[in-house]
């Protein structure tokens, strides 16, 4: 039964990252265009799913006090102030959508919230990722670092990172959904932003081997972990063929991939470990009468039910956006 | 007083807390107010029903898409300020948050997007059938979390191994005694809610002489609703006090502000609590009513605040204030919506203008009467968290920083006073331009409730 919420937990999170991800991705790059006609595509290409996506969080959340209690408690005590942050960039980012519509003189603050909210919102999940790998401050499976233990200039580099990434995930996503200028533009940005993502990967692995991460270990420890460089790789040469034949699916879905791949990288290697080198998965589970207890309401009808229902709202938006349609104000 | 991690924590949950169940006890009664006029519409097919539930369904949207945004933040603080609750607390409080989460979010999510895009697209039995759906997804809502408050308030169910709450019995949890007098005390405070928001939205129009038929619509069926909850929700309220006499008597010695024994025990109807003299000023009480409301008998003994250690008292002035003036708002809406179905009865209403400004100017009522109720509820429980078991001092962050916890809360003040400042601006606007407004031509951009808060908004700012 902890394999089974373990892999739940994998699966919320997962989709969490890569839906919330390219909207959140679509956030940051907004705060790069002036043009007020773009801005209104770039949020019409989101605006339907969005607080969907932002739901897998809370599933992630829940899911996490319920069935990994110890985690829970730990993670968001020791990224307090992030936490706190990330809760108030979300809440900005989400009401921007169409207070700005509503405010005429003053839509530039909501804007202004709209990509500030998701630079920052993303950041901290990259710096908490980043602080995971590191390690935390731990001592007998309590957090000692006290307001800022989390922070490092490694968790920093993260947060950058992700910003990177998720804004990769945002421009495929925008040449998936757009056509015309929008999406010229949005392939003018695939490239710097690749580019980016691959310094960073790069400069965070010799980073961390400098560092002497013990996480690094674990690549010679369990040589199978080549197994998602290697995906990773293969799903980059595809994006790049891409970007330079302009296939508007593959760029998204190629980046996905790569964020699947990053995603294996650090579940195998954090593994059995949940806070790593301080928590293991079975210490942190609740006890199996609320695991089952979980099982038989939510795992078994409710979570399918849910992935149905976010399968079929996709299936409603997909395709490209149409001038004057659902989605344009 | 020393600003403390604890105390600032407590603090920011009460902030946090109180601004997000204002939205929802408002909505599970639109919900259920929805439900009625689309069912209500569907049999008599009168257009004035229709046109209500247009303008309702609006305003629905949002109050739903605010209290969505405040309770992300409930799931997660939780953990940032209370980590020695949810671990110690987390396999029985976890999973009840979680089925909330699911199951509201299921169901909200699924009929909600037909409430808005719906109409033109499915038949008129699957629409009414997605208002019960939406409606019933509410009131889940409203279930778990009672379900789980009151375990707080009444634990249950559970082994404590290794200061960790195991649970045993999950069907003595989820149908513990004390949530099935707390849960329907809730789901009537919302309904109570609905229903004087829309009577004094009826009572407003007919003293501005517009929307004739919806005005007289809306105050009928809200005071004659409220008219029968008044009484049922008093009987709910009773029994309340009857589980916190068994099981929480220093909160019930704190509410009645009674220091000392007594035998029969006087009812203390108003007075001004002194915690260091033990003792009462301005005492105005009435002898035999305490023993009576207690127990129903003249001469029982009734405990008093000096048998319990005063580390395990509650503090006395805000859950003694705080329920007489939830119990207070409650007999002011008992008398209005009495008094006016009375008149409606009598087809006279539309002439007393005093009674319409008094329904009119009534809709803050039910909001206060719920926060208080809240209060007495949770601030008699203190000083545990988990009644009799774990202590709000022992659930706190350990090591939380006060500059941290300083932080946060002044970073939710100030973002929760733009954002709901905003929303109810726009729930003003939107009330204030009235159900004859013409329909938006063009249909909003999304499927979910905060995109959909805004895009009405933006039509009520027009």
């Amino acid at each position: 039964m902890i394999l089974f919420w373990v892999a739940l937990l994998a699966l919320t999170t997962l989709l969490y990252v890569l839906l919330d991800g390219f909207d959140l991705g679509v956030g940051i790059l907004f705060g790069l265009t002036n043009d007020e006609g773009v801005r209104r595509k770039m949020l019409a290409a989101i605006s339907p799913v969005w607080d969907g996506n932002e739901t897998w969080l809370v599933f992630t959340g829940t899911i996490l006090w319920g069935a990994f209690p110890r985690v829970y408690a730990t993670l968001l005590s020791a990224f307090y102030l992030p936490i706190i942050l990330m809760l108030g960039a979300l809440i900005l980012r989400g009401v921007a959508f169409e207070f700005r519509y509503k405010s005429l003189g003053s839509r530039w603050i909501w804007d202004l919230g709209f990509s500030g909210g998701s630079l920052i919102a993303t950041f901290v999940q990259g710096t908490a990722v980043g602080a995971l790998a590191k390690g935390l401050p731990m001592v007998d499976g309590h957090y000692v670092g006290g307001s800022f233990g989390w922070l490092s200039p490694f968790a920093c580099l993260c947060g950058a990172g992700l910003c990177f990434g998720y804004a990769l995930l945002g421009a495929g996503w925008l040449v998936l959904k757009c056509e015309g200028y929008l999406r010229d533009r949005a392939y003018a940005l695939l490239r710097p932003l690749t580019v980016g993502v691959f310094v960073f990967l790069a400069v965070a692995f010799v980073y961390a081997l400098a560092l002497h991460l013990r996480i690094m270990d674990r690549w010679l420890e369990r040589p199978c972990l080549l197994v998602f460089p290697a995906v990773g790789l293969a799903a980059s040469i595809v994006l790049a063929r891409g970007i330079m034949g302009r296939y508007d699916r593959l760029p998204f879905f190629t980046t996905a991939v790569i964020f699947l791949s990053a995603f294996g990288t650090l579940a195998v290697s954090f593994w059995p470990f949940m806070i790593p080198f301080a928590i293991t998965i079975d210490q942190a589970a609740s006890p199996p009468s609320s695991l089952w207890f979980m099982f038989w309401g939510e795992g078994l009808f409710v979570m399918p039910l849910v992935l149905t229902y976010t399968a079929g709202v996709y299936r409603v938006f997909g395709g490209k956006l149409v001038a004057g349609g659902y989605d344009e104000h | 007083m020393d600003l403390t991690a604890l105390f600032l924590s407590r603090l920011q949950f009460a902030f946090t807390v109180s601004f997000h169940i204002i939205f929802p006890s408002f909505t599970i009664g639109l919900a259920a107010w929805l439900a009625v006029l689309e069912g209500l519409h569907l049999a008599t097919a009168r257009p004035v029903y229709r046109r209500l539930f247009d303008f309702w369904l609006k305003i629905f949207g949002v109050a739903f898409g605010l209290g969505v945004v405040s309770g992300i933040v409930m799931g997660f603080e939780f953990g940032t300020n209370w980590s020695r609750l949810s671990e110690s607390t987390g396999p029985i409080q976890g999973p009840l948050l979680s089925y909330e989460t699911f199951t509201a979010f299921a169901l909200e999510a699924a009929f909600f997007g037909v409430l808005i895009f719906g109409r033109p697209r499915v038949s008129p039995a699957l629409y009414f059938f997605s208002t019960l759906m939406v409606a019933l997804g509410t009131t889940f809502s409203a279930f778990w979390i009672m379900v789980n408050n009151s375990w707080m308030q009444a634990p249950v169910g559970f082994e404590l191994q290794n200061g960790v709450f195991v649970p045993t019995d999950w069907v003595a949890i989820v149908f513990s005694p004390v949530v099935w007098v707390r849960f329907p005390h809730m789901l009537i405070a919302a309904y109570l809610t609905g229903a004087f928001c829309v009577a004094a939205t009826g009572a407003w129009y007919q003293l501005r002489n517009s929307c004739v038929a919806e005005a007289r619509a809306m105050l009928r069926m809200g005071l004659f609703l409220a008219a029968l909850l008044v009484p049922v929700q008093l009987f709910f309220g009773h029994l309340n006090g009857d589980y916190v006499h068994e099981r929480q008597p220093a909160k019930f010695a704190a509410i009645e502000a009674r220091w000392h024994d007594e035998q029969p025990a006087a009812e203390v109807l108003i007075a001004i609590p002194d915690a260091a003299a033990e003792a009462n000023r301005f005492e105005l009480k009435i002898p035999y009513l305490g023993s009576l409301i207690a127990t129903m008998r003249l001469d029982s003994k009734e405990v008093g605040l000096d048998d319990f250690p005063k580390s395990d008292r509650p503090p006395v002035a805000i859950p003694f204030f705080t329920f007489r003036i939830m119990v207070g708002c409650g007999l002011l809406m008992m008398a209005i919506a009495w008094l006016g179905s009375w008149l409606q009865l009598k087809e006279r209403m539309d002439r007393q203008r005093l009674l319409l400004w008094a329904t009119f100017l009534s809709f803050p009522l039910p909001f206060v009467a719920t926060l208080t109720g809240w209060f007495t509820a949770e601030v008699g429980r203190q000083p545990w968290t988990v009644y009799g078991l774990q202590r709000t001092a022992d659930a706190v962050t350990p090591n939380l920083a006060v500059g941290a916890a300083l932080t946060s809360l002044i970073f939710f003040g100030a973002i929760y006073l733009v954002i709901f400042s905003f929303g109810t601006l726009y729930i003003y606007r939107l009330l204030r331009a009235g159900p004859s407004m013409p329909e938006p031509a063009q249909p909003t951009n999304s499927k979910r409730p905060l995109a959909l808060a805004g895009a009405i908004a933006t039509e009520g700012g027009r």
